[in-house]
C-alpha cells in the first residue's frame, strides 16, 4: 500500500471495513496466541508477544498519520466521523482508573463505590446538552481558545491553560503510573524503567500525527479494550450462572453474597446505601457520595482532553451526535465493572473462606507470590513469606481461612478474574493488553491537549503570531516530548495509589473550567471582566483548598473551624483535613461554586459584553452560518 | 446554506434549544442526584436479585444518561431543520 495513509480520503471511504478487518485480526492474533500457549510456549513469551504487537499496531497507525497540516495536527482535519469520534473519546475517557481500577473500589466499596459510575457518565449528558455543539460551531483548535475569543483576550486564555494544564497534569501522571504497572508486571521489569518503556509507547501514537494519530490510534485501543473487559466477564457469569449476560446476571450474585454475609457476620453490605463500617446509616457517607459524584460530572464536562475531541468531527450535528455515541461506549464498561466486582467478592466468600489452606485454589498462590502480592491467604504464622500482602496479618494457625485472613490487591479484581474463572492464560494476556490500551489512550490524549495547550495558546498566540506552519509543528512535537518526559519522571517518582490523583484532575478542572464555558455560552450578556473573575476565583479556590487540606490539615482545622466541623484524617503518610468530613478529592465542592458566584457577582456590576460579542454568540448558538468573532480575539487560525 | 434568521426567529430558536436544555437538565439533575437520596429505601425491593437501589446507581440511571443523550440529539436536530439552520 505505497502512499497510503490513515486519515486519507481512501481511509475514511472505507472506515467500516479497516477497522471489521483489524478487529477480526486482533481476534485471529488472540486464536494464534491460544495456539501457542497449548503447545506449549510460556506465558512470559505471550505476555511479551501481547504487549508488543499491540504497541506496534498503535505506532504503525501514528506513523501512517503522520501530518505536516495545523489543522490535521490540531483537530484530525474536522474529518473524524461521530461514530468513530464515539470510540475514540471513549478510549480517551477511559483510564486505568476506569479498566483495573474501578472493578476493585466497587469490591471493596460496594454501593459506595458507584459514586465513580455514575459520576463518569452522568457528565456527558452536560457535554452533550451544555456544551459540544456550541464549542464545535466555535471550530477552533483548544478550549483556551473558547475562552480567549469569548473573554477578550489573554488574560482569559492564559488562565484557561493554566487551569487546562494544572487538571491534565495531574491526570497524566497517573496514567503513566498505570502504564507502568502493567507494563512492570508482564514485562517483569522495573516500575521506574516501565514508565519510560511506556512512554515511548504513548509517544509512537501521537508525536508524528497529533490528533489525528492519535484519534484513529484511540478508536484502535477501545476495540481492544472493550474485547478485553467483556470476555472474562462473559465466560465468568456462564460459569456461574449458566447465563452469558454478566450484566444482567450478578443480580444473582448480589442476592448469594447478601445471604453469605449474614452467615460470615459481614458488618458492611455490599449492596447497602450510605453506611458506616458498622452497618449504620451515616450522612456522612451520604454526602461524600453526592460531593464526589458532583465534582466528577461537572470535571467531565470541563476537561479539555475530552471536549478537544468534539473539535474534531465534520460538523455541529456530528458533534451532538458523536457525545451520544461516547456514552454509549463508555457505558459498555461501566455497566459491566460491577458485575467483576460481584462475581470476585462471591467466588471469594464461596470458594475460599472457610476453605482449608491446603485446598485453596490456584490462582491465590499465582497472585499472592512475591512480585504480584495481589492476593494473601494469611492462616499460617509465616504465611508472610509466600503472601508479601500478609504483611502485619496475624491468622489463627488453624488451617482453615477466615474472612479477617483474607487480603486481596484492588487491581487483581479484574488481573485476576480470568484465572479465577480457569481460562487460559492468553486471556489474562488480552486483559493486560486491554489496561495498557486504555491508559496509553487516556496519557496521549492529555499530553496531547497540554502539548497544544502550550504550542497553539501560549507559543503561537501569544509569543509569536506569525510563526510558520512548519515552525508552529516543530515547536508543537518538541513541548510534547518534553511534558512526556516531565510526567513519566514524575511518575516513576511517584508510584502506587493513583485514583486520589484523577478524582483531583477532575475537581480542578471543573472548579476552574465549567463557569466560564457554561455561561459563556448561555449568558450573552456576561463580559470579559466576569469570565475571568469566575475561572480565577473557581481554579484558586480550588487549589487553596487542595494544597492546604492535603498538607497542611492541622492548620485547616485551626484556621477554618468557624466553618464547622473538620476532621483530620490520616491518609497518604498525611493528616489531611476532610472539611465538614467530605475527602478532599471532592474540593470541587469549594471551586465550583465560587466560580460561579464570582462571575455571577461581577458580571452583575462590570460592563456586560459588547455587541459584537454578543453577535459572536449568537453565531456559535446556531448550527449553520459563518462564526462571527469579536474584535481583540486574536487571529483566527 | 440556510437564510439568516430574522432577530425574532433567532429568539424563538433559542427559546426551544433552551427549554430542551433544562427539561434534560432536570431529568439528568433527578437520575443523577434526587433518586439516590432514595437508595436505602429502594433497596428494599428487589428485582432479578438486584437490589432497586443498587440497580439504580450501577445501571438504571446510565441506561436514563444514554437515553437523554439520544433524546437531546434527535430533538434538536428536529428542532435545526425546522428552522434550516443544520448544518449538514
Amino acid at each position: 500500500m505505497a502512499g497510503y495513509s490513515v486519515g486519507g480520503s481512501g481511509f475514511l471511504q472505507n472506515l467500516g471495513r479497516i477497522y471489521a478487518l483489524y478487529t477480526g485480526g486482533f481476534l485471529g492474533f488472540v486464536v494464534v496466541l491460544g495456539i501457542l500457549e497449548w503447545i506449549g510456549v510460556p506465558d512470559r513469551w505471550l505476555g511479551y508477544l501481547f504487549i508488543f504487537m499491540t504497541i506496534g499496531v498503535y505506532a504503525l497507525i501514528g506513523v501512517l498519520s503522520r501530518t505536516a497540516e495545523v489543522s490535521e495536527y490540531y483537530v484530525a482535519g474536522r474529518s473524524v466521523p461521530a461514530f468513530y469520534n464515539g470510540m475514540a473519546t471513549g478510549s480517551d475517557w477511559m483510564s486505568a482508573a476506569s479498566f483495573i481500577g474501578m472493578a476493585g473500589s466497587l469490591y471493596f466499596g460496594g454501593y459506595s463505590g458507584l459514586a465513580f459510575i455514575l459520576g463518569w457518565t452522568g457528565g456527558y449528558v452536560l457535554v452533550s446538552i451544555l456544551m459540544a455543539p456550541y464549542l464545535r460551531k466555535f471550530g477552533q483548535f483548544t478550549v483556551p481558545d473558547f475562552f480567549g475569543a469569548r473573554y477578550g483576550g489573554h488574560v482569559a486564555r492564559m488562565l484557561a491553560v493554566l487551569v487546562l494544564i494544572a487538571a491534565s497534569f495531574v491526570y497524566v501522571v497517573a496514567q503513566i503510573v498505570g502504564v507502568g504497572i502493567i507494563t512492570s508486571r508482564f514485562l517483569g521489569i522495573s516500575f521506574q524503567v516501565a514508565c519510560f518503556v511506556g512512554l515511548i509507547g504513548i509517544l509512537v501514537c501521537s508525536l508524528l500525527g497529533g490528533m489525528k494519530a492519535v484519534t484513529w490510534t484511540q478508536v484502535a485501543q477501545y476495540i481492544i479494550l472493550i474485547i478485553a473487559y467483556l470476555i472474562p466477564a462473559i465466560v465468568m457469569s456462564f460459569q456461574v450462572t449458566g447465563v452469558p449476560i454478566p450484566q444482567l446476571m450478578y443480580g444473582t450474585a448480589l442476592e448469594k453474597i447478601a445471604a453469605l454475609e449474614q452467615t460470615l457476620k459481614v458488618t458492611q453490605p455490599h449492596s447497602a446505601a450510605f453506611v458506616n463500617a458498622q452497618g449504620q446509616f451515616s450522612a456522612v457517607a451520604m454526602w461524600n457520595y453526592f460531593a464526589l459524584i458532583l465534582c466528577l460530572m461537572v470535571g467531565t464536562a470541563s476537561l479539555p482532553h475530552i471536549l478537544m475531541r468534539y473539535f474534531t468531527t465534520p460538523s455541529v450535528r456530528q458533534a451532538r451526535e458523536s457525545v451520544a455515541w461516547s456514552l454509549f461506549f463508555i457505558f459498555l464498561l461501566y455497566f459491566t465493572a460491577p458485575a467483576y466486582a460481584a462475581f470476585a467478592k462471591l467466588e471469594v466468600y464461596q470458594g475460599l473462606i472457610n476453605t482449608p489452606i491446603a485446598n485453596l485454589p490456584e490462582w491465590v498462590k499465582s497472585w499472592g507470590r512475591p512480585g504480584l502480592a495481589l492476593v494473601g491467604a494469611c492462616d499460617a504464622a509465616n504465611a508472610v513469606q509466600q503472601f508479601p500482602l500478609c504483611r502485619g496479618v496475624t491468622g489463627n494457625g488453624d488451617g482453615i481461612l477466615q474472612l479477617n485472613e483474607f487480603r486481596i490487591h484492588a487491581d487483581a479484581i479484574v488481573l485476576a478474574t480470568p484465572e479465577i474463572a480457569g481460562l487460559p492464560y492468553v486471556i489474562s494476556g488480552l486483559v493486560a493488553a486491554g489496561g495498557l490500551a486504555a491508559a496509553l489512550s487516556t496519557a496521549d490524549g492529555l499530553l496531547l491537549a497540554i502539548a497544544n495547550a502550550l504550542s497553539h495558546d501560549v507559543y503561537y498566540k501569544m509569543i509569536d503570531p506569525n510563526a510558520d506552519t512548519k515552525r508552529r509543528l516543530v515547536i508543537s512535537r518538541a513541548l510534547l516530548m518534553v511534558v512526556a518526559l516531565i510526567a513519566a519522571y514524575t511518575a516513576g517518582s511517584l508510584g502506587a495509589d493513583i485514583l486520589f490523583l484523577v478524582s483531583w484532575a477532575f475537581s480542578i478542572a471543573a472548579s476552574g473550567l465549567f463557569a466560564g464555558l457554561v455561561l459563556g455560552i448561555w449568558w450573552k450578556r456576561c463580559g470579559n471582566a466576569s469570565g475571568v473573575a469566575g475561572v480565577a476565583a473557581g481554579f484558586f479556590v480550588c487549589m487553596f483548598f487542595l494544597y492546604t487540606t492535603e498538607f497542611h490539615g492541622p492548620w485547616v482545622k485551626q484556621a477554618f473551624s468557624w466553618l464547622g466541623d473538620i476532621q483530620i484524617v490520616k491518609i497518604r503518610g498525611r493528616d489531611v483535613a476532610y472539611i465538614w468530613g467530605i475527602n478532599n478529592i471532592s474540593v470541587g465542592i469549594f471551586g465550583i461554586p465560587a466560580a460561579f458566584i464570582a462571575q455571577l457577582l461581577v458580571g452583575r456590576f462590570a460592563a456586560p459584553a459588547t455587541n459584537e460579542m454578543q453577535e459572536f454568540i449568537d453565531s456559535i448558538r446556531v448550527p449553520s452560518g459563518e462564526v462571527k468573532l469579536a474584535p481583540g480575539a486574536g487571529p483566527a487560525h | 446554506m440556510a437564510a439568516k434568521l430574522t432577530q425574532e426567529q433567532m429568539q424563538a430558536y433559542w427559546g426551544r434549544t433552551s427549554s430542551l436544555m433544562w427539561t434534560i437538565l432536570a431529568l439528568w439533575f433527578f437520575f443523577g442526584f434526587v433518586i439516590h437520596f432514595f437508595a436505602p429505601t429502594l433497596n428494599g425491593i428487589r428485582i432479578l436479585g438486584f437490589p432497586l437501589g443498587y440497580y439504580m446507581a450501577a445501571q438504571g440511571s446510565l441506561i436514563v444518561f444514554v437515553a437523554l443523550c439520544v433524546w437531546n440529539t434527535t430533538a434538536q436536530n428536529a428542532i435545526d431543520d425546522e428552522f434550516g439552520v443544520s448544518d449538514e
